[in-house]
């Protein structure tokens, strides 16, 4: 079984996109959307969910007031200044160490398991799907993408799957790195401007920081050939194969308007572009055991 | 913050849900647009705005958070770091004959938040400061400009984030460029923001991730406008979503090669359409009403 991720550093440059495509074009597969807090594969995949869990991986403090001697050493010591003056939390703002909770000296102040989010594993016409959603200003994310991620691998061991296709979140962060570890290829999708290509060279060192091997998509390549030309040479120094270069197309935002992924929609040459990219980050993702 | 009424600055954080709808092209457009500007870039993970700005830099500076360093003279192995922490970020590890050890402290899993370093009993843990990025300052054409740079490798963006906030000079108007999503690094970019344009476009996509953006700013308690970007590429959900929630709908963007063609060389597309500045004043404008 082999893992490939989808990222790509900078937002909104297809990676979801590819996703879809990609399980159309892959075999024996579950896909997994790792972007928790704006996740969108589902629009492409129209997911029936099968099971639906609650994430809870932290806590948040409460401050009971009739306890309270409003001695003020929790706000004090509260490094994320969630305790407000009044001695209440601000629950966007407690991260939930736990250390008001242990100081206080009155003892009035609990902590409370929180629901951050959640999640469900589903069917498609393509496959299992696992996908999540992250409450409102919650945190944690990069545990809640690790959960998703161990629980599609386990579906790929059970049901002898070749592939686990994951879209991953923009950034370099938390989520990202929760999605990159451990896997066999990532593939960075960019685009042919100076912010793709800023934030290219930096995606690609958090991959050789990680060993992943990375390959590279140029998405809508033609609308700077010269930064596609860099794009090639920077690739090129660093090591990292471009597995493809997808021409601009005006119908990619009609496929999404429709909710369809592209290459069920359309038979043209951005269409035929992808299919050799998913054949390319098969064959770089290397032989099933 | 906030000054006397009048003289009084505000503040606009640019933000979107989605990725790559064009945040930092209406960001850097706004700014150009008004005179006496201070421009945040908290997109520390992959920060954008200098590509367009060009900004002369005058001062650059680390950034640092807290991590726990352990005295080992002092330690004896008790377990209480590890027991505290809420974040798994410390192992002790201890032989019960010879009552030696070691503890293992995991950096990237530290929030900072102290409790191991307050609460040891034999004072044995210190914290130690580790970079996790810089802010620069420098100045840009009419504006002046901040912005942080995440190591690669890091995975802490809010404490960098509350960094270059640190920056912000009261009184002026001042303009935030935030990350893409909806979690922890947004909210540290557009808390205590007056107003916040969220840039969408018109495809499924941006709608979904729209909408989660609307949830946390209203959460958030702040007041908040759409920016319809590359207005004509979709379908019409997003002004029926606008119309629905009674949202502002401040500005339409059309495509337009030539703005995206301008956005690929890293040119402002006010440079190439200056018919948008007057556009972008009045959006300022309507702001400034409504805030």
């Amino acid at each position: 079984m082999k893992q490939i991720v989808v990222i790509s550093g900078k937002g909104g440059t297809g990676k979801t996109i590819l996703t879809a495509c990609f399980a159309v074009l892959a075999d024996r597969k579950v896909l997994v959307d790792c972007d928790v807090d704006a996740a969108d594969l589902h629009l492409l995949l129209h997911p029936v969910n099968r099971e639906h869990h609650e994430f809870k991986s932290s806590q948040v403090a409460e401050i009971q007031p009739a306890r309270c001697s409003r001695c003020g050493l929790c706000i004090d010591l509260c490094r994320f200044d969630a305790i407000e003056s009044d001695f209440v939390v601000d629950p966007i703002s407690c991260e939930g160490c736990g250390l008001c909770s242990r100081i206080c000296p009155v003892d009035a102040v609990s902590m409370k398991d929180r629901v951050s989010g959640e999640w469900f594993v589903s069917d498609t016409r393509y496959g299992p799907f696992v996908h999540a959603r992250l409450g409102i200003a919650e945190a944690n994310s990069g545990k809640l993408v690790t959960l998703i991620r161990q629980t599609a691998k386990e579906i790929a061991v059970r049901d002898n799957l070749d592939y686990v296709i994951i879209d991953g979140p923009p950034g370099i962060g938390c989520p990202v790195m929760a999605s990159l570890a451990d896997t066999d290829l990532a593939l960075v999708v960019t685009e042919p401007t100076v912010a793709g290509i800023h934030d290219l060279s930096r995606i690609i060192d958090v991959t050789h920081r990680f060993q992943t091997s990375a390959g590279v998509v140029i998405n809508k390549f033609d609308l700077n050939l010269s930064k596609s030309g860099e794009i090639e040479r920077l690739c090129g120094s660093s090591g990292v194969d471009i597995m493809g270069k997808i021409p601009f197309s005006a119908q990619v935002p009609r496929s999404l308007v429709k909710g369809v992924p592209f290459v069920e929609l359309f038979r043209d040459p951005v269409a035929a572009e992808i299919t050799s990219v998913w054949k390319k980050a098969a064959a770089a993702a290397g032989p099933q055991e | 913050m906030r000054v006397e009424d009048g003289e009084r600055g505000m503040i606009i954080s640019v933000a979107s849900g989605k990725g790559g709808t064009g945040k930092t092209t209406v960001a850097v457009g706004l700014a150009l647009s008004l005179n006496d500007v201070q421009f945040l870039d908290c997109d520390v993970e992959e920060p954008n705005a200098h590509l367009f700005l060009h900004p002369r830099i005058t001062e650059t500076s680390p950034a640092f958070i807290p991590i726990p360093d352990i005295v080992e003279a002092q330690c004896d192995y008790c377990g209480k770091c590890q027991e505290v922490c809420a974040f798994n970020s410390i192992a002790v590890l201890k032989n019960p004959e010879t009552r030696k050890g070691s503890v293992l402290v995991f950096d990237h899993l530290c929030h900072g938040c102290g409790a191991c370093c307050i609460l040891c009993p034999r004072g044995a843990v210190r914290e130690r400061l580790k970079e996790i990025g810089i802010v620069q300052k420098g100045s840009a054409r009419n504006l002046s400009f901040v912005h942080g740079r995440l190591n690669i490798g890091e995975v802490m963006s809010p404490p960098l984030i509350r960094q270059v906030k640190k920056a912000m000079t009261p009184g002026r108007t001042i303009i935030i460029d935030a990350p893409p999503g909806t979690t922890c690094p947004v909210i540290e970019a557009v808390k205590g923001s007056d107003f916040c344009i969220l840039v969408t476009e018109p495809t499924p996509f941006g709608l979904n991730d729209l909408a989660l953006a609307v949830d946390v700013l209203k959460t958030l308690r702040i007041p908040l406008g759409i920016v319809l970007n590359r207005s004509d590429i979709g379908d019409d959900s997003i002004a029926a979503y606008a119309r629905e929630n009674n949202i502002p709908l401040l500005m339409s963007i059309p495509f337009d090669r030539e703005i995206a063609v301008a956005y690929s060389r890293g040119v402002p597309m006010v440079d190439v359409k200056k018919n948008y500045v007057p556009l972008f004043r009045n959006l300022f404008e309507r702001i400034r009403k409504a805030t």
